[in-house]
């Protein structure tokens, strides 16, 4: 019965995840004056991509091939591991909320080495500056979600779910994962989903040289990686109200909050991500000493 | 000065024999690895010297962690020096080979003397070189002394271990040494340098200032942030690998520190399950590490070259090596579910546990906090260091023309890095279990009870907290991995039953096609980094335009330098001061009979004086 409703709710959480991306682009359409795709394009995207035929480089190798399934893996057991629709039903003994951060890590390394594989400039750019950023955000995500376990008494996830209550502390280590949250789904201000221009791309240029059902399947996977940050920050970091729907208001709220703020800022250069990475960091250390002196 | 005969006599106690398997778990399968990695590369004399060194050196090692008289141990380890200076010079034709092999002799028996310091500071006291007697002399020393005898295990044991700052001589000797001396060197060999700090600090000298622990924590994370940073900028294969040696040291050095750091803040059971997953994070760098440099070594046999800029592709010319790498690489970045994740894990929540508990300690946990940070940006570190490592050198195509070439090797060198392959998924898949065994083996040790059970769940699963609702099955994570991973390809095959894949050539932005040249490189990737770190890394670059004339360039050079801080601000200003010294001194040796008649003179007066005096 259990095990069920875990497989549910993580099939529910991907089935949704499209729905969030097509949330965030039309309503940034809408601030532009614009009438943009249709909110349920990312579905069609994905549709139209598994019905396409696939072409691969020659100088690539079977890492090319199956890295897009190594990075669906790790979104769909992320998925798995994180509370999403039914918060009470959690898989147990697969650790803590580290894990889930381990486990993106997993996904990424596959899909940089995959952008080193074709052996185009555009894959092996991107793959540094992908690794680059993520070495960067690393610290600030897990001392932000330290701070948070430290007010719980555990890392677990289960115990982390409550959320406490609202305390400096908490909006701090909230903020700062935020932040990480936008690096990690690629972003405005670190990184633009919209552009392919040479110089400014950095998870699209690892995934140049994808077509079909590959593509589909690392587009499925940004998706969802995307809904299981956005449930943890909802969780963890926000604790108002309970139950699935509220689940749903938060999740569309903090949607609509990204989309603002990709529309309201610029892309950083690359070196001034370092800044904002480093100024997540020392919010989060910031959140822990909070919690230290009980505010 | 009876107390100066040596005890031969071994003892074998937990901590000897945990880390008389991990020199066994690395010797025996390099052993193997060297029978077809020396074959052709050596004349047969030479590969018979060799491998009567290795033997010796083995041997040495295990003779340091099974003595149980601090003579006998010194004795081992100069032995162990001694035959592993002769192990990195096998290659000494090459000029590089013996000056790594002076710089790390001479920077060995540096921390040498601190030990011999140390030992000495504690035998005034005892009158004898027993094990037992120095413990229980210790207990007796008053702090000062206790202080600076720390302060020289510190950098006695800090050296052979390539702890930052001592470790300059690690990246000199072992990319320099053959590859299966590297990997007992550093799968090893440094590990010996762990196994002196955790003997005689924390078990025979004691913990007993909190700063002491604090210390060995700051040394370990900049270690670890200081090594990766370093590795990621190297494109010497074996260098990069001895640099990230350096990084796995201070991870271990983290857990040892916790150790320390807990004891003082009274929390036994942090402070076992510290120092359990250091010990586990030992194993499992010896696994990878002496994996990592076997495959570099089959590079280098079969390309001639460890240069990772000639390398390329070559994941379909050696499919076993690149299989092998890739796992080693991805155990060492701690992508789970692998060993190195495990381990990693584990110290995540030892310093997750500690911040929990010291609740009189307040400022400790901001000091824990910052470290999980640091701890986690050496891991970003390193994912990006090995993502560099195995894309650059086996990915995409053959940079250079003895690299098309190449192919797999005998499988006398296989067969060790299949077998060290199939430990990793063991160490990581069977974790808790292990793990359970490390908590018994440092409970034993230490004295310090456990509670039993402690930290395991059940068999299978790991709970750092006691009474907490968190456990990790590793065995349940690796399934729901392989369940989800077989599921989607099912599902995917099925969706596109009819669609079809065809080859073509990278996609060249619509000019003819790419070539070899237009590839990242390794010095390319690292470049953000290089930016990013330019404060400790002080990147110089050199850009030079080689001109037919006025309006046409026809080659370019572009070169770039990192320095090494230390080096830079400590070993080579302290060097010049020391050869300057030795030049002036040169003026006392003028060759002349009469002035050395002068000397003696002089000596007998000053001595007559001095006894009468005193």
């Amino acid at each position: 019965m259990k095990i069920t409703v875990i497989i549910l709710q993580a099939v529910l959480l991907i089935a949704a995840s499209p729905f969030i991306s097509g949330f965030i682009k039309k309503l940034k359409n809408h601030i532009r004056m614009r009438k943009g795709a249709p909110l349920l394009q990312p579905y069609h995207n994905i549709v139209k991509l598994f019905g396409k035929d696939e072409t691969i480089s020659k100088d690539s190798s079977y890492i090319f091939r199956i890295a897009p399934y190594v990075l669906i893996t790790t979104a769909v057991a992320a998925a798995l591991l994180s509370p999403s629709f039914f918060p009470s039903f959690q898989i147990s003994g697969t650790g803590d909320i580290f894990i889930i951060i381990f486990i993106f890590a997993l996904g990424r390394f596959f899909t940089a080495l995959a952008g080193l594989d074709t052996g185009s400039t555009f894959g092996g750019m991107g793959s540094s500056r992908e690794m680059f950023i993520s070495a960067l955000a690393e610290p600030a995500f897990l001392v932000s979600v330290f701070a948070a376990s430290l007010a719980a008494g555990n890392t677990g996830i289960s115990s982390l779910l409550p959320g406490g209550v609202f305390k400096i502390s908490l909006v701090c280590s909230g903020l700062a994962f935020y932040l990480v949250l936008l690096a990690e789904t690629a972003r405005v201000p670190v990184d633009n989903q919209e552009t392919h221009l040479e110089l400014t791309m950095i998870h699209e240029a690892m995934i140049l040289e994808y077509s079909g059902k590959s593509l589909a399947l690392i587009e499925l996977a940004g998706h969802i990686k995307q809904l299981v940050l956005l449930s943890l920050l909802v969780y963890i970091f926000i604790p108002v109200g309970s139950g699935t729907g509220f689940y749903i208001i938060k999740i569309v709220a903090v949607a609509a909050v990204t989309a603002i703020i990709e529309v309201a800022l610029a892309k950083m250069r690359l070196f001034r991500v370092v800044d904002y990475l480093i100024f997540s960091f020392v919010l989060s250390l910031a959140a822990v000493t909070a919690f230290i002196m009980g505010v | 000065m009876e107390s100066f005969i040596v005890d031969w006599r071994l003892s074998f106690d937990a901590l000897s024999i945990f880390f008389g398997f991990v020199i066994l778990l690395v010797a025996i399968p390099s052993w193997v690895y060297s029978i077809g990695y020396m074959q052709g590369l050596y004349s047969r004399g030479r590969i018979r010297f060799a491998k009567i060194l290795f033997f010796f050196f083995i041997l040495s090692m295990l003779l340091v962690v099974f003595s149980s008289n601090v003579l006998f141990f010194l004795i081992a380890w100069e032995l162990m020096s001694l035959l592993s200076y002769f192990l990195v010079t096998l290659d000494s034709h090459e000029e590089k080979a013996s000056r790594a092999g002076l710089i790390y002799i001479l920077m060995t028996h540096v921390g040498t003397t601190f030990m011999t310091a140390a030992f000495l500071i504690i035998y005034s006291y005892s009158g004898s070189f027993d094990f037992i007697a120095f413990k229980e002399t210790c207990l007796l020393l008053p702090s000062t002394i206790k202080t600076v005898v720390f302060l020289c295990f510190v950098v006695g044991f800090g050296t052979k271990a390539g702890l930052i700052p001592f470790h300059i001589w690690l990246p000199y000797a072992h990319p320099e040494a053959p590859s299966h001396i590297s990997s007992v060197m550093s799968g090893a060999m440094i590990k010996i340098g762990v196994y002196g700090f955790i003997r005689f600090v924390l078990f025979i000298l004691g913990v007993s200032e909190l700063w002491w622990g604090n210390l060995i924590l700051v040394l370990a994370i900049i270690s670890s942030v200081g090594g990766i940073l370093y590795a990621l900028m190297e494109k010497d294969l074996k260098k990069m690998l001895a640099y990230s040696s350096i990084e796995n040291i201070g991870l271990i050095m983290l857990g040892i520190g916790g150790y320390m750091v807990f004891i003082k803040m009274n929390q036994p059971l942090l402070a076992v399950f510290s120092l359990a997953a250091a010990l586990y994070h030992t194993v499992n760098h010896a696994i990878f590490k002496t994996l990592l440099f076997m495959c570099s070594g089959a590079i280098l046999k079969t390309c001639g070259t460890k240069n990772m800029e000639k390398l390329g592709g070559l994941i379909k010319l050696m499919p076993v090596t690149a299989f092998c790498f890739l796992i080693g690489a991805l155990s060492i970045s701690a992508m789970p579910p692998l060993n190195g994740f495990m381990s990693e894990w584990l110290i995540l929540q030892t310093l997750f546990s500690g911040a929990l508990a010291g609740a009189t300690f307040p400022k400790m946990k901001i000091f824990l906090a910052l470290l999980t940070g640091l701890l986690a940006l050496t891991g970003g570190l390193a994912a990006a260091c090995f993502v560099k490592a195995f894309g650059i050198s086996f990915l995409a195509g053959t940079r250079s023309k003895k690299t098309e070439t190449a192919n797999d090797s005998g499988w006398t060198m296989k067969a060790p890095m299949i077998f060290l392959t199939g430990l990793i998924f063991i160490f990581g898949i069977f974790a808790a279990p292990v793990f359970k065994v490390l908590i018994d083996t440092v409970s034993s040790v230490s004295g310090l009870n456990s509670g039993g059970a402690a930290f395991t769940f059940n068999v299978m699963s790991l709970a750092p907290r006691n009474n907490s609702t968190m456990s990790l099955n590793s065995l349940l994570l690796f399934g729901i991995l392989v369940i989800t991973e077989v599921t989607i390809f099912a599902v995917v095959k099925i969706i596109t039953k009819k669609r079809t894949v065809t080859c073509a050539h990278t996609w060249a932005c619509g000019y003819y096609r790419t070539t070899e040249r237009n590839q990242y490189t390794s010095t390319g990737f690292s470049k953000p980094f290089r930016v990013a770190f330019s404060f400790i890394l002080m990147p110089s670059r050199k850009l030079e335009k080689i001109r037919d004339s006025h309006y046409h360039v026809k080659a370019f050079k572009y070169e770039v330098h990192t320095k090494q801080f230390l080096n830079e601000y400590f070993y080579k200003p302290v060097i010049k001061r020391l050869f300057r010294f030795a030049e002036w001194s040169r003026k006392l040796q003028q060759g002349s009979v009469h002035i050395y008649i002068g000397y003696i003179f002089l000596a007998i007066v000053f001595l007559i004086v001095f006894l009468k005096r005193f």
